[in-house]
């Protein structure tokens, strides 16, 4: 086993983790990026749709990753592809393997940034028969526009969000035929022209208040069943089913290294400086709150690199340790809102916080207190927040953090 | 070597037809290819091996400790779990023995665990121990609060049942047995000494048959004139929990069986995964392997009781297997020697512990037909690849990923299966012809997230193959 030593190991080759190596690899840091797919980039790779890049995200996903991807290649940073990170060796040392077999890299910071997928049919619990045919986003794409492979021909997706809707655009490129969108609330959850624009243009029914209750057929898929809120039921006969949205961050690594994970988010709990709970651990993008856009991710990975020039300058000295490594106090989204990135909060942060909320929430107003001592109340009178969209909280009022103090609460009043 | 999927059956008689490509139908294969003179046809409905009830169970070798006693189950049960264990660690295999705890939950169920003692020791195991509540919680520290004391019975263990059914397959084909799949077998006569199996290939004759049809076992028995059972599929549900989940649980938490019926268990699994089940649900479709909303929110219902921080850990898969009951407590295994065959029906619930015992058995059942075995001579030791946890897999092992950079290349990441893996099992004696047949040779697409990375790239990868 050869061991090596790089100033900053990123792990995960998506936009969150090549703009972080990006920016640190410019400031002169040896920097190392492993991706253990065979070509970096993340999920934009299998995106084909535009949508991608800094305003006016024109990009197609592909086109973002391969930018991204050159311009931290450019920049200096090693990325290493068809290398996956397995484990832990030390705090801040990570076991890997690759085709040149198995290596420990050790780093002075890391950064993971390992993003997230969506939970599959089994996760949600769906029940029925295991028929072949049964998909992911991510997988459908990557079947579709990285390996041309048939998919079927009629399919039925479940969920009705953005993400959704891509997936039925890459149901229609393949060339089947996009049945329904079913989704569980009454209103569909994407942007009512999104919605608007399945219905007429490519006529396909958003079917709200449905819940996708059985999986049905042997050997290939055969139908679904379905049951609307009123209590109807019905079977869309299709050989396709695309399981979207409700994602999870691949937290596998943050576990196995004991990291503390916010509850909330089930990814890796960080401060304003995205800062772990380890020294010298920081986290990045979709891993932190699955999944925002792909230019949160990226400039979280902006945001980063210069938390991550501080502390290889200030952090890393002898006898430094712990000393620049605040913890911050936990940062709680109470409900309706369902969870807060990042996740803990320290006086000095300013970097702003994403929230979702479970429920629709007209012209919200956010509460900042801690131990009852109100720090922070935030208007948005031109919004209604929406489950399936982020709501952004200012970071102006960090200052006014006890850092002795309990945790502090977010709350709609 | 003959594996076929296609094309007009061989003509010429075999001595020997075993109906059913099981872990029964394929240990009987396996056994009888011990002797060389022997022309041997394992017929296959399915286009794999282990397509039925042997991929879909709770993959335990049972100690016997609970069984009948004096029954054949008992005694097959018993001596099987002795074979496998040995066979498992010659072939690889992957096995862990985690030993079981019977955890009573109430008085009535920790009365009950004395008489399973003694009932242990009646079917000839006496390691059980009986442990009061401070032992069992640090045994067992995760588990729910409320449990009065358990039955430990150290021999039980877990056991991969995907490779133990292709071992036996694969030692059986390389020693000669001719191993036909898709080949349904829709009905059976005998004549002149000789039986005629017809299928949609076409017949074929054999001097002897095994009837080892799982579930389909009592419809072949009755076209060859017996109406001894019946088989009433019997449902069980399981749940798989991701890998995050093996850290809560050591051992195998068995229910105790009170009047009110059995329980579920909580077991790992030899991947590091922990399974939830199974139901029991007796039903008259024997391809309801679906899994139902009842059924799973029961067995949440049931989980959360057990071990409550199982809940929170994502499910990695759900599936359903039917158990073969036969409204009889024992095996139905009978020989009819003026037909020169023997029927394998009832293999409930403790099949694949049993599948050497009773791959013995038959062959005896046979010899008493009259069949001259002839010569003995063992086969070729298999060496198969290992997809558990207590073991190194390929990508952990520093000589095997330098001699062959290709075991380095993980291509599925939850299971971290490598590239070189999918390409020995797709060039295997007997390949995989569906994406579910590889993933049970590799584990390719098992993991957490069921194909949201790997599912293309692993897909890509089979239908190269397929050309
Ligand atoms: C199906 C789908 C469609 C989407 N569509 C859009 C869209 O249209 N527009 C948009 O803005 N956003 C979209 N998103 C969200 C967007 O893709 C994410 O916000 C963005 O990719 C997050 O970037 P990331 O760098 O955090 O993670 P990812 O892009 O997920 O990248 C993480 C990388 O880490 C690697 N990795 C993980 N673990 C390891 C390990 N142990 N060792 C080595 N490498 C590892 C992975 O292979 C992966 O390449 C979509 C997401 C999905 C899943
Ligand atoms: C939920 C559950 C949990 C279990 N747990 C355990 C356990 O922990 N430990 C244990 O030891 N056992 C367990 N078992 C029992 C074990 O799985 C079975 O006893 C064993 O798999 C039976 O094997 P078999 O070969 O008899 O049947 P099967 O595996 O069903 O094989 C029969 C084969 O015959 C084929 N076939 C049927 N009809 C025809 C035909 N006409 N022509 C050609 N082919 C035909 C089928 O396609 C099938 O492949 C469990 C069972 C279930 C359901």
């Amino acid at each position: 086993m050869t061991s090596r030593r790089v100033d900053v190991l990123v792990v995960g080759a998506g936009p969150a983790g090549l703009t972080a190596a990006s920016l640190l690899a410019t400031a002169g840091a040896r920097v190392e990026v492993l991706e253990r797919e065979q070509s970096p980039g993340g999920v934009p790779r299998h995106c084909a749709h535009r949508g991608f890049g800094t305003w006016p995200h024109a990009l197609t996903g592909p086109d973002h990753a391969r930018i991204l991807a050159a311009s931290a290649e450019h920049a200096g940073a090693d990325v290493r592809t068809g290398v996956t990170a397995l484990d832990w060796a030390g705090p801040r040392a990570l076991t890997t393997v690759g085709p040149q077999g198995a290596e420990t890299v050790t780093a002075r910071a890391v950064v993971l940034a390992t993003g997230a997928r969506e939970r599959p049919r089994a996760a949600r619990l769906v029940p029925g028969t295991r028929p072949a045919g049964v998909y992911t986003t991510g997988e459908l794409q990557q079947a579709v526009h990285l390996y041309g492979q048939h998919i079927g021909t009629r399919a039925v997706i479940v969920g009705a969000e953005a993400v959704s809707h891509a997936a039925a655009g890459t149901v229609r490129a393949a060339g089947a035929e996009v049945v329904a969108l079913v989704t569980e609330p009454a209103r569909a959850p994407a942007a009512p022209a999104r919605t608007l624009d399945a219905r007429l243009r490519h006529r396909t029914p958003v079917l709200t208040g449905t819940t996708v209750t059985e999986l049905l057929g042997h050997g290939r898929l055969s139908g679904v069943r379905v049951r609307h809120r009123d209590g109807r039921t019905a079977i869309l006969p299709c050989d396709t089913v695309v399981f979207t949205g409700d994602f999870v961050p691949d937290h596998e690594l943050a576990r196995r290294g004991g990291l503390t994970l916010d509850p909330g988010t089930r990814g890796p709990a960080v401060d304003g400086a995205l800062r772990t709970s380890r020294p010298g651990v920081f986290a990045v993008g979709s891993v932190l709150h699955a999944a925002e856009s792909a230019a949160t991710a990226a400039r979280e990975g902006a945001h980063a690199a210069t938390a991550v020039r501080d502390w290889l300058t200030d952090g890393t000295a002898p006898g430094a340790e712990g000393l620049h490594w605040p913890t911050g106090v936990p940062l709680v989204a109470d409900p309706p809102l369902r969870r807060i990135a990042p996740n803990r909060v320290t006086p000095g942060d300013r970097f702003p916080y994403l929230l979702r909320t479970a429920l629709p929430l007209p012209r919200p107003v956010l509460h900042v207190t801690q131990d009852g001592r109100p720090l922070h109340r935030e208007r948005f009178p031109l919004t209604t927040a929406v489950p399936h969209r982020p709501l952004t909280l200012t970071a102006r009022w960090t200052h006014r953090v006890d850092p002795a103090g309990g945790p502090v609460h977010v709350t709609v009043a | 070597m003959t594996v076929t999927v296609s094309g007009h059956l061989p003509v010429e008689p075999y001595d020997v037809a075993v109906v059913g490509a099981g872990v029964v139908g394929c240990a009987i294969a396996r056994r009888l290819a011990h002797h060389p003179g022997l022309r041997i046809a394992l017929v296959e409905a399915q286009d794999d091996v282990g397509q039925g009830t042997s991929k879909a169970n709770t993959a335990i070798l049972h100690t016997g400790f609970d069984a009948v006693p004096g029954s054949l189950e008992a005694r097959l049960v018993r001596e099987g779990a002795r074979e496998l264990a040995a066979y498992a660690a010659e072939s690889g295999i992957p096995v862990e023995r985690v030993g079981a705890l019977l955890v009573a939950w109430d008085e009535e169920q920790l009365a009950t665990l004395p008489r399973l003692a003694e009932k242990a020791v009646r079917n000839e195991y006496h390691d059980t121990r009986l442990l009061g509540p401070a032992d069992l919680y640090a045994r067992e520290p995760h588990l729910g609060p409320g449990a009065l004391g358990a039955l430990h019975v150290p021999g039980e263990s877990i056991i991969c049942p995907w490779t133990t059914t292709l071992a036996y397959a694969v030692q059986a084909v390389r020693a000669g047995a001719d191993l036909h799949l898709g080949a349904p077998v829709t009905h059976a006569g005998h004549t002149d000494g000789v039986h005629r199996l017809d299928t949609p290939r076409g017949p074929l004759h054999a001097r002897r048959l095994v009837n080892a049809a799982g579930l389909h076992a009592d419809t072949l028995d009755r076209s060859l004139g017996h109406d001894d059972f019946t088989v009433t599929p019997r449902r069980g549900q399981l749940v798989v929990h991701d890998k995050f989940a093996r850290a809560l649980v050591r051992h195998i938490l068995l229910p105790v069986p009170t009047a009110l019926g059995k329980g579920v268990l909580v077991a790992p699994t030899v991947y590091g995964n922990v399974l939830l089940g199974p139901t029991a649900e007796d039903l008259d479709d024997k391809h309801a392997t679906g899994s139902t909303a009842e059924g799973l929110r029961r067995l949440r219902e049931q989980g959360r009781r057990i071990l409550p921080a199982l809940l929170e850990e994502e499910v990695t898969a759900v599936y359903a297997g039917l158990r073969a009951a036969t409204g009889h407590d024992d095996y139905r295994i009978a020989a009819h020697s003026a037909q020169g065959y023997v029927t394998v029906g009832g293999i409930r619930s403790t099949g694949l512990t049993a599948s050497l015992a009773i791959a013995e058995h038959v062959t005896g059942l046979l010899a008493d037909t009259g069949l001259a075995l002839g010569p003995r001579r063992p086969p070729e030791p298999v060496r198969m690849p290992n997809l558990g946890e207590a073991l190194p897999r390929p990508h952990q092992q520093p000589d095997v990923v330098a001699a062959d950079p290709e075991y380095g290349i993980l291509v599925c990441h939850c299971e971290r299966v490598s590239r070189g893996e999918i390409r020995d099992a797709l060039a295997g004696p007997i390949p995989p012809r569906s994406l579910d047949g590889l993933r049970r040779r590799t584990r390719a697409r098992a993991g957490r997230c069921q194909g949201f990375s790997c599912g293309a790239a692993v897909r890509a990868l089979f239908e190269e193959a397929q050309r």
